[in-house]
């Protein structure tokens, strides 16, 4: 299943806010189409790494490279452009529009925006027009929103406002995505559900996943390769098998000594 | 019907006519506001620009002989607003984007400091006297009895009246219709997700500085030909104005934007006209700080929600 290069390349990756040093010469590799999460305790620096990725942050140091090319410093903008896209810990939904509204925003960048297309309605600008309605429509159909796509997005359940993130992210079709504890607040039913969209999203959409992620059995049970981090720095790295029987990490998760 | 009553009116309509350009003003300072959260203290100065540029136009229009008079409105309104726009896009660029994501004190002494520069730039290139503004358009219909008080419409607050609808209208549907309006509301709503989503954020910021300047160039070719007198120091108070304008109906909402305007040009109206024209910034300032006190987010405005 995993090709020979990675589609996603981190090294030496640092991050200082003033005295204190976040993330500390953090590296990890994401083939095509793998699952990887990254785990840790809670402030080990793995929010700050998905920042730093996303040109949220501007790393102090290190080098990504993302499908070939260098993109540290680049602003958020144009790494989404090219393809890695992501959720954060709490919803960020755009709460005021419509939930077809939202997933319409996402695909801003690659539809016609010329102002004089849009008044004269040309024929380009309405075959894009079809095309992100057409997306959006997908999108809501996969992760079971359609009735609601007129309905403001703060009015949608905590689980469905969970979902519409997931198909924001995906009408932009990217070829990473990104999901910073996609499970955090969902029940077992839904991040079950959870499990199996995120499975289906790599086997069907040629797309890799990056997680952050705290539920355990969820993390086990999906990833290919697991990172953790403990202190912004890189503890162990393997498939789940060997990182539980890590030493290091028991020791870290359990606080034992 | 009685006399009071065509006097009322006739301040109503004044009001209305003065608030509908504060509204102008209003919404420039509303929609920064409400993507980035800065008051733009320069973009009184803006609309002061605006008339100056509307003014040049003119006299140069009529320089080359043209005397029709939509053409020289017309043409006073299209020069001053490309050209205050490129002003607006100039001061965010300038004194603005570098400043952006330090502490949010930083832009607003920079808008002050360019608010002054601004002001003195138009003073010294063409001297702080005041200058006339050719009178284009006379006459008016009066409402009421003949011998008696009547009401007067001027055709001047009728394009007043017109060109802000017009221009209101516009907006309205640019904002609720288009793409780029569409992406100007995420900004509002959320300016750092939608830069993740692969919108070019800066490149909104910079358009709302231009519809902002543009609208203040409306407002400044209109309130210069209406008063017809224009001098470097109008933008100080119609900026004080139309921010007090933005902040009454809730600062970042455009409809509050407007409605704020409107009263607080009737509540001055009504003041001069029934009190003393002495007293009509002391009670429209302090119809602000009544608002204030009780609806801090102004009209309609949306309550402030703490993070947690």
């Amino acid at each position: 299943m995993t090709s020979t290069t990675p589609l996603l390349e981190v090294s030496g990756l640092t991050m200082r806010f003033g005295g204190l040093l976040a993330v500390d010469g953090v590296a990890l590799n994401v083939f095509p189409q793998q699952i990887v999460s990254m785990i840790g305790p809670n402030g080990a620096g793995k929010t700050t790494v998905f920042n730093c990725l996303t040109g949220f942050y501007k790393p102090s140091d290190g080098k990504i490279i993302f499908r070939g090319e260098e993109i540290q410093g680049l602003p958020g903008f144009k790494v989404a452009r090219k393809g890695m896209i992501r959720t954060f810990q709490h919803v960020r939904l755009f709460k005021e529009m419509t939930v077809l509204e939202n997933l319409l925003i996402a695909q801003h960048q690659s539809m016609n925006t010329n102002m004089l297309a849009g008044l004269f309605k040309t024929p380009s600008y309405r075959r894009s027009e079809k095309e992100a309605m057409d997306r959006a429509a997908y999108w809501l159909e996969r992760v079971d929103l359609k009735e609601f796509a007129n309905r403001k997005a703060n009015t949608l359940a905590y689980g469905q406002q969970r979902r519409l993130e997931i198909a924001r992210c995906m009408v932009t079709q990217p070829s990473l995505l990104m999901l910073d504890e996609p499970a955090a607040g969902l029940n077992p039913r839904e991040t079950e559900d959870l499990k199996v969209l995120i499975a289906e999203l790599r086997q069907n959409h040629d797309l890799t996943i990056l997680l952050i992620e705290h539920d355990m059995k969820l993390v086990m049970s999906i990833s290919d390769h697991i990172v953790v981090i403990n202190q912004g720095c890189p503890l162990a790295q393997g498939t789940p098998e060997q990182v539980r029987q890590n030493p290091d990490v028991i020791k870290a998760y359990l606080g034992e000594t | 019907m009685p006399e009071s009553l065509f006097y009322f009116i006739q301040q109503l309509l004044n009001g209305l006519t003065v608030g509908s350009t504060y509204a102008l003003i209003a919404i420039g300072y509303t929609m920064v506001y409400g993507i980035i959260g800065m008051i733009n203290f320069a973009h009184g100065e803006v609309y002061m620009i605006g008339s100056y540029i509307a003014f040049t136009a003119i006299a140069a229009l009529a320089l080359f002989g043209i005397e029709f008079l939509p053409l020289l409105i017309i043409g006073a309104f299209i020069v001053s607003m490309i050209v205050t726009s490129a002003y607006g896009y100039s001061i965010e660029r300038v004194a603005y984007r570098p400043l952006r994501g330090g502490n949010r004190l930083i832009p607003l002494i920079s808008a002050i400091g360019m608010s002054i520069f601004l002001q003195n730039l138009v003073r010294l290139a063409q001297g702080s006297r005041d200058i006339a503004m050719p009178t284009l358009i006379t006459g008016g219909v009066s409402i009421g009895p003949e011998d008696a008080f009547n009401a007067n419409l001027s055709y001047m607050q009728m394009i007043i009246f017109a060109v802000t609808l017009i221009t209101m209208t516009l907006l309205t549907l640019f904002i609720t219709r288009s793409r780029m309006g569409r992406a100007c509301r995420a900004c509002a709503e959320d300016l750092k997700m939608t830069n993740l989503l692969g919108i070019n954020t800066n490149g909104i910021i910079a358009l709302t500085f231009v519809i902002g300047a543009a609208l203040a160039a409306v407002a400044g070719v209109l309130l210069g030909m209406y008063y017809g007198v224009i001098n470097p120091y109008i933008g100080f108070m119609a900026g004080l104005k139309a921010f007090t304008a933005a902040v009454l109906g809730g600062i970042g909402s455009i409809p509050g934007a407007v409605l704020g305007g409107l009263l607080l040009g009737v509540t001055e109206a009504m003041t001069a006209g029934y009190f003393s024209s002495e007293y009509k910034d002391v009670v429209a300032f302090s119809l602000l700080i009544l608002v204030l006190l009780f609806r801090p987010s102004g009209i309609l405005g949306r309550p402030e929600v703490e993070k947690v």
